[in-house]
């Protein structure tokens, strides 16, 4: 993993459930299946209701966005326990969410796929920073960066090294815990 | 220690658990469907080889459930990746749409959404299949590829949803590592009043802590008011767990419960032995709080989200487009019961659809009665579009041919679990969620209704 993520940010408001990340519709994508994975990327944040959310997460006809960076509200994730939606957001080209909160299975997903690094900010982010405004997510000072202003991280802790190896079975196999296949 | 403490201490090999212990957790049953189960499949013949074994086929239960009557082809194709896989690994509980193992599952929309489609094996959604097949007992520890895996603690067991990744770990290895959760407690006293049904009990709850409010927690249920419930009204109550963000849901084991599975294993031929866990004298609650059942009324969650709470007499003036009864948590034999008892001889005002959890549920609707009339029929003479192919439906939106989808603006009332943004279809519709009183008596004005007006 690079020490740091820069990209533009999209932003989203608190309670963003995995309807609203990956819509149900779209769940018969088999994830473990390459093109499917990639087509999952291509529906990522499809249920955002339009008119609240006027941008476009993925610009049409694109299959990957251009936003590496998800800045998020309170208890993203929320909702359903479908790991496609960790998946689409990785398959889209999203890196990093920070979040003021997560709900746990999004959370849990996220760092056993190893497609994001789910950070938790120290403070409100939504409202103050809007979609397109460029930050920059450093991981060696757990910041982040956004319109000239440092913004702390929580440390991600025990969970880091999990996503850094690729995931929870890389993780498993490195540390032991499984043997290597 | 909490119940949730106590079954993952035995769970782990341990003598004692504390909240926030990182433990390796062995599963006793492995729960997955068609939507997350190949993708499971394939994470785990990615990671332990196409050739591997499953840890245990007996432990683990694969009930598709969520695209099933629909003509999409991916949905269909799923049915038979996990047909593929049970066959190669002789799982002895897959629930198969057909009969045929050799078969291919093809849904037939010339034969119409409402008559029956499947074959005797099918059941239906899985989290009210899984303890009628007898999957379901008390001091276990349970994973599932769904949210709603949590209804299970209805019956004294751990129960949690997990995500393939998880999942495929799971069927490699019979274990996962996982963090016990703090335990909030809610006791309950008193009796339901009439008209007020276990969801209102829930979304009550739910509007109280907020729907993030239980995140990462396990929500114990105890109490003289737990005690009364029936099965199916705790499996409604500890359904939602997750819609308060929570890890699990449990009631303690009793009487009830023992009857129940008892019933449930002897007649399925499946593991007959548990061990109960038993409340200590000394548990430890991060939230410790009463609630009188006798003083709750008709509630409603109001779109966009489970925990926007409101009493359902104070809503009169919302307008309604459809009412949907269905659902792991609003499908149930006793949900289209109480359903059917408002709208007995009346007539429904608003489409109104009914998606049976279970084809079980199906045939207990056919063979009992109300009023002289099979409750089927009550319900069907009152307007509502009843449909024998028992699945998730419209509760989770789905493919867009899915039976009762919401297929644009509409608002709808609903006795399913979720109502964020979508959920049941299009992005524009919005979702009331209610008890199956609230959900009738409202079908009857064409907007969101007291029920305690149509039942004497």
């Amino acid at each position: 993993m690079a020490e740091k993520v820069t990209g533009p940010v999209y932003v989203v408001e608190d309670n963003i459930d995995t309807d609203q990340i990956i819509p149900a519709q779209y769940l018969a994508l088999v994830p473990t299946i390459p093109e499917e994975y990639e087509k999952l990327g291509s529906y990522a944040m499809a249920g955002l209701p339009n008119e609240l959310y006027p941008i476009e997460f993925i610009k049409k006809g694109a299959a990957k966005t251009e936003y590496k960076i998800v800045v998020a509200g309170k208890n993203f994730g929320c909702g359903s326990s479908r790991e496609h939606a960790p998946i689409a957001l990785g398959a889209a080209g999203v890196k990093v969410i920070v979040a003021e909160s997560y709900a746990r299975i999004f959370f849990r997903n996220s760092v056993a796929t190893g497609e994001l690094y789910p950070y938790e900010a120290r403070e409100r982010l939504v409202g103050s920073v809007k979609t397109g405004d460029v930050a920059t997510v450093d991981f060696d000072a757990d910041t982040v960066e956004i319109n000239g202003v440092v913004h702390e991280l929580k440390p991600m802790g025990d969970v880091r090294p999990v996503i850094e190896a690729g995931g929870l079975f890389n993780y498993a196999r490195q540390t032991g815990m499984i043997s290597k296949s | 220690m909490t119940l949730t403490e106590k079954i993952l201490a035995k769970a782990s090999g341990r003598g004692r658990v504390d909240a926030g212990d990182n433990i390796w957790a062995n599963a006793d049953i492995l729960l997955t469907h068609d939507v997350c189960g190949p993708g499971s499949i394939g994470v785990f013949k990615r990671e332990f080889g196409q050739d591997a074994k499953v840890w245990d086929a007996e432990k683990i239960v694969i009930i598709p459930d969520h695209y099933i009557f629909t003509s999409d082809r991916l949905s269909n194709r799923n049915v038979d990746i996990l047909r593929d896989f049970a066959r190669e690994q002789q799982l002895p509980y897959f629930y198969d749409v057909i009969d045929d193992p050799n078969g291919l599952w093809t849904f037939n929309p010339a034969r119409g959404h409402l008559n029956r489609q499947y074959g005797s094996r099918y059941q239906g959604v899985c989290h009210a299949a899984l303890p009628r097949r007898g999957h379901a007992r008390p001091g276990e520890a349970l994973f599932g590829t769904d949210s709603h895996t949590c209804m299970a603690g209805a019956f004294g067991e751990f129960a949690t949803g997990i995500g393939n990744t998880d999942a495929g770990f799971i069927l490699g290895t019979g274990k996962l590592l996982i963090k016990v959760p703090e335990t909030m407690r809610f006791y309950l006293e008193g009796e339901l009043p009439k008209g007020v049904m276990a969801k209102d009990v829930i979304l009550h709850v739910i509007g109280d802590i907020g729907f993030d409010g239980a995140t990462y927690r396990a929500m114990q249920w105890e109490g003289p008011g737990a005690q009364s419930l029936s099965i199916d009204d705790r499996m409604t109550i500890a359904n939602m767990a997750i819609e308060a963000g929570a890890k699990n849901g449990i009631f303690p084991a009793d009487e009830k419960t023992f009857k129940y599975v008892d019933e449930r294993v002897r007649e399925n031929g499946t593991k007959s032995d548990y061990d109960p866990t038993e409340i200590d004298k000394d548990q430890k609650f991060v939230f410790d709080k009463v609630y009188d059942l006798s003083k709750l009324e008709p509630t409603v969650a109001m779109h966009p989200n489970p925990g926007n709470r409101a009493l359902a007499k104070t809503l009169e003036h919302v307008k309604l487009d459809r009412a949907y009864i269905g659902s792991c948590t609003g499908g149930k034999t006793s949900d289209f019961v109480a359903f059917a008892e408002v709208v007995n001889g009346k007539r429904v005002k608003i489409d109104t659809y009914g998606v049976p959890a279970t084809s079980e549920v199906v045939q207990e609707l056919k063979e009992s009665r109300l009023g002289g009339a099979p409750v089927w029929d009550v319900l069907v003479d009152a307007g509502v579009v009843m449909t024998e192919n028992a699945s998730c439906a419209a509760c989770l939106g789905g493919p867009p041919d899915t039976f009762a989808r919401l297929n644009g603006p509409l608002t709808c009332i609903s006795a399913t679990n979720r109502n964020f943004p979508g959920r049941m279809g299009s992005k524009e519709s919005k979702v009331f969620l209610a008890s199956p009183y609230t959900v009738a008596a409202s079908a009857l004005t064409g907007r969101v209704t007291d029920p305690r007006e149509f039942l004497s």
